[in-house]
């Protein structure tokens, strides 16, 4: 069996998925716990070519192999004389520190997985590992003769903050990541309540307008202040318009089930993910612009200016949507077509168009929403994978086809995902929201806001 | 091109641990969605659940392998219990969403350092915990003819994994053919309907949901075995869709469709790797269009287009009667 069994980017995901929905504030700290995590879905990822493909071109090379790094402080400051442990196959041992320039490395002898464990003793005082659990880095070298960069991620330390100014910046942090589960969530319940459509692609739009917003300020090198309503306008255009136009409106015409039409969505989400990766590659990137921006002190909580801007603007796209939910004619023939499209319909609604509507208006908040996590965060492929899971939850727990119900759930978990970090382990924050999500169902299975009716 | 190369990976393939393991899972996924309409995502839970079942108890507390295998069915009992206590009262997209997250959770916490000391963390467990299984192995030498190679593990798993495909399958054939059979396919068409009868549909749902999650984490066993080694993150939501696919390509509620659309899936999916791959290699494919890299991403990209096609333009499958599976969320 040459094939082996490789769901790729599954490998991958383990890496990028701590950096999504980690404090906005210090998005130069997640971006080097990013870069860490990239040396290693790229190994991930070339391990599995490898080992899929007759393997004999790799194993010629053999010269000599380093894993190297430097060690840096929160502010960028070298830190010398960190110890570092190396472990490795066929009892391959070494200890090494650290330089004046904070720069370490060690040559390799074979290929096979390497154990890099950071004496945390060692750090200054002040100084500690963003995640204290993550002392050991695992690198696979599967080719001699390329060498590898291996980052630790530093921070201020768990233990320097107060536990009110965890608090105060964690829920600061949860408003956020609930601002833009928020604007997801929206569009995803409007279409779900228009159309009954389960849409599993959702997620892909966010990445979409990330990547829109990549290209258009760093590769066409406009001002991040153009690029983003361009990039805004061109989502909710093809994410919205032409996805709807050419994808689900002839599939609704056909007379395609519900399920089917939720598998294809499903199918669809596989390519754009594979589609995206295949344009943009692996890594988390950050816009050239605005990307090591200082925080400001507010009282006892550190915020950057564009994560202030951005999310203002996304509670005023969540304010204006929901007026165009209650107050326009379009917005009310929306509902109406949510509670009874034959009815909707027999009443002079032209629901093709309203449903129309709701894909545009969808589509460009869930494009925001990727433009705030790429902003903030960087963007990578997997960007909407990750949250897709959280929007669903927060819907599921507002209530499905409900829009004020979105909006609850998604500050509901954005609060729960960063606040649950107080008690548990940072990598499991997911998991508490998603058991939340099923306590919830077994309370109240219509959901928060839910009407009873919609569960059937 | 390396013709005789691409034909006896793609025949391997066909028949290979990889076409058995998405064979059980599929058919864990025919009696759960096939003949009883439950929408289950979680598939990949279930095999995480058996993997680890197998790997963790020989392991990590150094309980015997046959024993494990009981733990595992043990567990993946439980699995099911948890899961449609909760949620087989709710409609169907419902269903798909938390057996989704419900096996989100538990790849998240197989993969999470606070386990790591019995789960293995994001490496997930490597050793030879297999080794009482392939002491059994009658195979000194692999197989190795010019359309067909496998070594002498594979060859052995392969084996036994098939006999497992087949007594299930008869299994399922038998029940699904069977008054309770029939039940199941009349909860499918119309819930109310069966309720108005007086039947329990609730217990029949979860009895539906056990034996394909058991049948799942068979699965997961054969996985597990085959590799000597679980990872986590192999266990991802990809594992479950693709098991869908499987499942749709071959034609749901047919007893023989996991099977055949496990075979057709994976023969495509190397088919299209190594001509790709040799295309590249030989540059018969410019190096600007697809890099060596990008190959695999090209057939997720595949797999993606095929599992939208197929769903659009041929929704029965190969084998399915487009009467038999008349599926929709409006319950």
């Amino acid at each position: 069996m040459g094939i082996i069994l490789n769901l790729a980017p599954a490998v991958s995901t383990k890496n990028t998925r701590s950096v999504q929905g980690s404090r906005v504030s210090s998005s130069r700290l997640s971006f080097r716990k990013s870069s860490s995590s990239i040396i290693l879905l790229l190994l991930a990822i070339s391990s599995i070519i490898f080992s899929a493909s007759n393997a004999t071109a790799a194993e010629t090379t053999t010269s000599a192999t380093k894993l190297y790094g430097t060690v840096l402080d929160k502010d960028g400051l070298a830190l010398p004389s960190v110890g570092i442990d190396v472990t490795g196959p066929e009892g391959f041992t070494k200890s090494l520190t650290t330089d004046a320039k904070g720069d370490w490395e060690v040559e390799i002898p074979t290929k096979g997985t390497f154990s890099l464990t950071i004496n945390q003793d060692d750090l200054p005082e002040g100084q500690s590992l963003t995640d204290p659990t993550k002392s050991t880095i695992k690198a696979n070298v599967f080719m001699l003769g390329v060498d590898l960069k291996i980052l630790f991620p530093i921070g201020p330390g768990v233990a320097t903050a107060s536990l009110l100014e965890r608090s105060a910046q964690l829920a600061v942090d949860g408003l956020i990541l609930g601002l833009v589960i928020a604007l997801a969530a929206l569009g995803l319940n409007l279409i779900f309540g228009t159309t009954g459509l389960t849409n599993f692609a959702h997620g892909e739009i966010l990445t979409f307008g990330g990547l829109l917003t990549y290209y258009l300020s760093a590769i066409i090198k406009l001002p991040v202040v153009i690029a983003v309503p361009i990039a805004v306008l061109l989502g909710a255009f093809i994410s919205g318009f032409l996805q709807d136009r050419y994808l689900w409106k002839p599939l609704r015409k056909r007379g395609t089930g519900l399920i089917a039409m939720l598998v294809v969505s499903i199918g669809l989400a596989i390519f754009l993910r594979y589609f995206f990766l295949f344009l943009f590659g692996g890594d988390t990137r950050q816009l050239p612009q605005y990307a090591g921006q200082a925080g400001i002190e507010l009282g006892i909580v550190s915020i950057t200016p564009k994560s202030i801007l951005t999310t203002s603007i996304g509670i005023i796209f969540v304010i204006l949507a929901t007026l165009w939910l209650l107050r326009t004619r379009m917005g009310k023939a929306s509902r109406a077509v949510a509670d009874n499209p034959a009815l909707a319909s027999a009443s002079g609604i032209d629901v093709q168009k309203v449903i129309r509507a709701v894909w545009v208006l969808g589509a460009g908040l869930a494009t925001y929403a990727g433009v705030i996590v790429t902003v903030n965060q960087g963007v990578s492929f997997l960007m909407g994978q990750d949250m897709l899971l959280l929007i669903f939850a927060a819907v599921t727990l507002g209530g499905l086809g409900t829009a004020n119900g979105a909006l609850v759930g998604s500050l509901i978990i954005g609060l729960f995902v960063q606040l649950s970090t107080l008690f548990i382990p940072t990598e499991l924050k997911y998991v508490g929201a998603l058991i939340i999500l099923i306590i919830i169902l077994i309370v109240r299975p219509q959901g928060i806001l839910g009407k009873k009716e919609r569960i059937g | 091109m390396d013709f005789l190369f691409i034909t006896q990976q793609t025949l391997s393939a066909t028949i290979g641990v990889n076409t058995i393991i998405f064979a059980l899972a599929a058919i864990g996924l025919n009696m759960h969605f096939g003949y009883t309409g439950l929408l289950n995502f979680g598939q990949a839970g279930f095999l995480a659940i058996g993997a680890y079942s197998v790997a963790v108890p020989v392991i990590s507390f150094g309980i015997p392998l046959w024993i494990a295998f009981v733990i595992g069915i043990f567990n993946s009992i439980i699995f099911a219990l948890l899961l449609g206590i909760p949620t087989l009262r709710l409609r169907a997209d419902y269903l798909a969403i938390v057996t989704i997250a419900a096996a989100e959770i538990v790849r998240q916490i197989a993969r999470s350092a606070t386990f790591n000391d019995f789960l293995g963390g994001s490496d997930g467990i490597t050793g030879k915990f297999g080794k009482d299984f392939f002491a059994l192995n009658p195979f000194k030498s692999g197989l190795d003819t010019p359309i067909l190679r496998f070594n002498a593990n594979d060859l052995w798993v392969v084996i036994v994994g098939w006999t497992l495909v087949a007594v299930i399958t008869f299994v399922m054939w038998v029940m699904v053919n069977s008054p309770w059979g029939r039940l199941m396919r009349a909860i499918r068409e119309d819930e109310d309907a069966v309720r108005s009868l007086g039947k329990n549909v609730y217990l029949y749902k979860m009895q539906s949901l056990i034996i394909g999650g058991v049948i799942g984490s068979i699965g997961g066993f054969v996985y597990a075995l085959s590799r000597q080694s679980v990872q986590p993150d192999n266990y991802g939501t990809a594992l479950t869709f693709f098991a869908y696919t499987v499942l749709i390509l071959g034609g749901a509620a047919r007893v023989f469709s996991p099977i055949v659309g496990a075979m057709i899936f994976w023969f495509l999916i190397v088919f299209i790797e190594q001509v790709l791959r040799q295309g590249v290699a030989n540059d018969l494919i410019p190096d600007w269009l697809i890099g060596v890299n990008q190959v695999g991403q090209i057939r997720f990209m595949l797999m993606g287009l095929g599992l939208m096609a197929l769903m659009i333009f041929r929704p029965q499958g190969i084998f399915g009667d487009k009467k038999e599976l008349a599926l929709d969320a409006k319950a």
